[in-house]
């Protein structure tokens, strides 16, 4: 035990400022987040994440967001195991159609108010393997999309950037695009 | 098993006339590769199966996708195909060049024929697709009865999106990108794999410095999903401490993959004919000061996860996968090695830049999901040692070659020790200079049915770290 405290207290904290483009909003962009999510959402943003049919790239950035850099649950946003407990879907992929149903299910199982985000490339416009006799594409071709977070796969902070963005928060940044916010 | 050979592949490739199937033995590192024909009206193969069980799937996909027909095999059920297209649609088969006979909406796969167990208090518990956490779709059909499982059935295949129809036609570069998203966390594995095929193709080697390059960016990808792998094993039993530590490393390591390579998982890194940049001037000098840091820091860490009853008390003895089972399923990687199996294509086939290097043999005997823990403990470890003297040693001159133009029906074999393992792909090229045919073997496709055997008396609470010890790709093989 001792052995890990130490660890721990040589470690110490790695957390990183939320990422804006302007330092000076750094802080107050935070705040502001986290006053959004308390106002709209009952001090917690709940997002069920969803493969619809990724590589798993998109996943393994996904997962980033909970270490120690990113720290994502600092914001109030957590990931949920079941839809009912969701206020978005996150999706990631394109929707392979042996995921289609599924995915529709599961955003069905979501109370509303509800919006989905499509996170990566895949998830935006099809990507690398766009429409074909085994993929639907895009997310928004099977669902609607309010918010849509390119890259392959995006970096943590490019996924933070978007949730910020679906939370109306930075709506004029250039690389997220805001189509609808449910 | 037959002749002490390890079964390594199979994989179907048709033209407008002939039916060719080709299989992959090995024997203390020398690769046989084998080829079968037949008429493309009677397309009839005797089915490997009841020899090689780690065949099944790969013949249950061939037969999905090409229409081929193997005799004697044991499950005739379908495979990768669910309900998107119909039964008697091959998406590969040459006469099916157009879009399948749409369903419209793609129906559940509501009607698979599951295994079923009977016995008093026998239960099944179906889990997935869609999975609790932030995995990838799959679902398993547990028959349990109280806690420990007498069953596993896995159904894969959620993530099916056509990437061998996707290859045909394309040009080398696009299958290079293509094969870097095989499998997300094993982009240089595969796209190196693909590579090396298109490279033997057209009969040419990527110059010394992108071979060695193509050595350190393997690395760098087996040190990052061994850390993420050993972090999430250990926080599936509860030890978040360890999780904290690896993906604080994990990430670190992953910011110097996007300053010095352009891309935080190596996609994209490696072209036909080399690599896709070379080292930015002083990166070297950043990177071996980045294996000396995490060598100081791992070695506590390791000491810990080592030595901790706890963590103990819930992995050794847990999920053992016996020798026998990992030599009957023909595993290589971290899941053969921690059963016994200690093949590394690294160490037993090498090829540039491993054939100047040692690579240290790595393995267990134990077969428990701790043994997993070890080997990747020990892989980082070795891969540390490698880097650097990949760095020492680093060759100058050009990071690419043009790749010529290979000869039309030109075939190439490539085969790499990814993080996972052994790593295939199977490329030919048609008359045009384009990809006809491409087949990815990801070391998973043995993974899988490991998982079904070693949980197999365990109790259903132990399957989420028994799976997460095994960590098998399901896009690498729904393809």
């Amino acid at each position: 035990m001792l052995r890990i405290l130490a660890h721990i207290l040589r470690t110490g904290i790695v957390t990183e400022p939320p990422p804006a483009t302007d330092d000076a909003t750094l802080e107050a962009l935070g705040l502001e987040l986290r006053r959004a999510i308390d106002a709209r959402f009952g001090r917690s943003l709940a997002l069920r994440f969803i493969d619809a049919g990724s590589c798993n790239g998109c996943e393994l950035e996904v997962h980033a967001l909970a270490n120690p850099y990113y720290d994502l649950e600092r914001f109030g946003v957590g990931f949920v195991a079941s839809p009912r407990h969701a206020d978005a879907l996150l999706i990631t992929g394109p929707v392979s159609r042996h995921m289609e149903t599924a995915l529709r299910r599961t955003w069905r199982a979501m109370p509303s108010p509800k919006f989905v985000i499509a996170a990566g490339q895949c998830a935006c416009d099809g990507g690398e393997f766009g429409v074909s006799y085994a993929s639907c594409g895009a997310v928004e071709n099977v669902l609607p999309v309010d918010v849509k977070i390119p890259g392959c796969p995006p970096a943590p902070d490019d996924i933070i950037r978007g949730l910020l963005a679906a939370l109306n928060l930075t709506a004029e940044n250039p690389h997220i695009r805001v189509s609808r916010i449910g | 098993m037959t002749f002490g050979c390890r079964w390594a592949g199979m994989w179907a490739e048709a033209d407008e006339a002939r039916m060719r199937l080709y299989c992959v033995l090995d024997y203390a590192g020398d690769s046989l590769l084998l080829s079968a024909e037949a008429p493309l009206e009677t397309t009839e193969f005797t089915s490997q199966t009841p020899h090689f069980p780690a065949a099944d799937r790969m013949e249950r996909h061939a037969r999905d996708l090409f229409g081929v027909i193997f005799v004697d095999h044991p499950d005739p059920r379908r495979w990768t195909r669910h309900c998107a297209w119909p039964e008697n649609w091959h998406p590969l088969h040459p006469a099916q060049a157009g879009d399948p006979p749409t369903p419209g909406r793609t129906p559940a796969d509501v009607d698979y024929p599951f295994a079923a167990v009977h016995g008093n208090g026998v239960f099944e518990i179906p889990v997935g697709p869609v999975h609790a956490g932030i995995i990838e779709p799959g679902h398993f059909r547990f028959h349990a009865a109280g806690e420990p499982v007498l069953k596993l059935e896995e159904r894969l295949g959620y993530v099916h999106k056509g990437i061998e129809r996707l290859a045909v036609g394309r040009d080398p570069a696009g299958l290079a990108r293509l094969a870097a998203r095989v499998s997300g966390d094993s982009a240089v594995a595969h796209a190196w794999a693909a590579c090396q095929a298109m490279e033997r193709a057209a009969g040419i080697e990527a110059p010394p410095r992108a071979l060695a390059l193509r050595g350190l960016l393997a690395e760098r990808e087996r040190v990052a999903n061994h850390l993420g792998d050993i972090g999430a094993i250990c926080n599936d039993v509860g030890f978040a401490f360890a999780h904290v530590q690896t993906a604080r490393l994990r990430e670190r390591w992953q910011r110097r993959n996007r300053e010095c390579f352009g891309h935080r998982l190596l996609m994209d890194t490696l072209v036909p004919g080399g690599v896709a940049r070379d080292l930015p001037v002083g990166a070297a000098e950043n990177l071996c000061a980045d294996h000396a840091a995490l060598r100081r820091e791992v070695e506590p860490l390791f000491d810990i996860i080592d030595d901790h009853p706890p963590l103990d008390d819930r992995l050794v003895g847990t999920g053992v996968l016996s020798l026998e089972n990992a030599r009957a399923l023909g595993c290589t990687g971290y899941l053969g090695k921690a059963s016994g199996c200690g093949f590394d294509l690294r160490r037993d086939a090498p090829y540039a830049p491993y054939d100047a290097l040692e690579v240290p043999l790595v393995t267990d005997s134990e077969g428990d999901t701790a043994a997993r823990v070890r080997v990747r403990m020990a892989e980082v470890r070795a891969s540390l040692d490698l880097m650097d003297q990949l760095l020492d040693a680093m060759p100058s001159g050009e990071t690419t070659a043009p790749l010529p133009t290979p000869l039309p029906g030109a075939i190439g074999f490539g085969q790499v020790e990814g993080w996972r393992g052994e790593t295939l792909a199977w490329v030919r090229f048609d008359n045009a200079g384009r990809i006809a045919r491409y087949f990815p073997r990801d070391p998973s496709w043995f993974y899988w049915p490991a998982l079904e055997r070693l949980i197999m008396g365990e109790i259903v609470p132990d399957f989420p770290v028994c799976n997460k010890s095994v960590n098998g790709s399901y896009s690498g093989v729904d393809l």
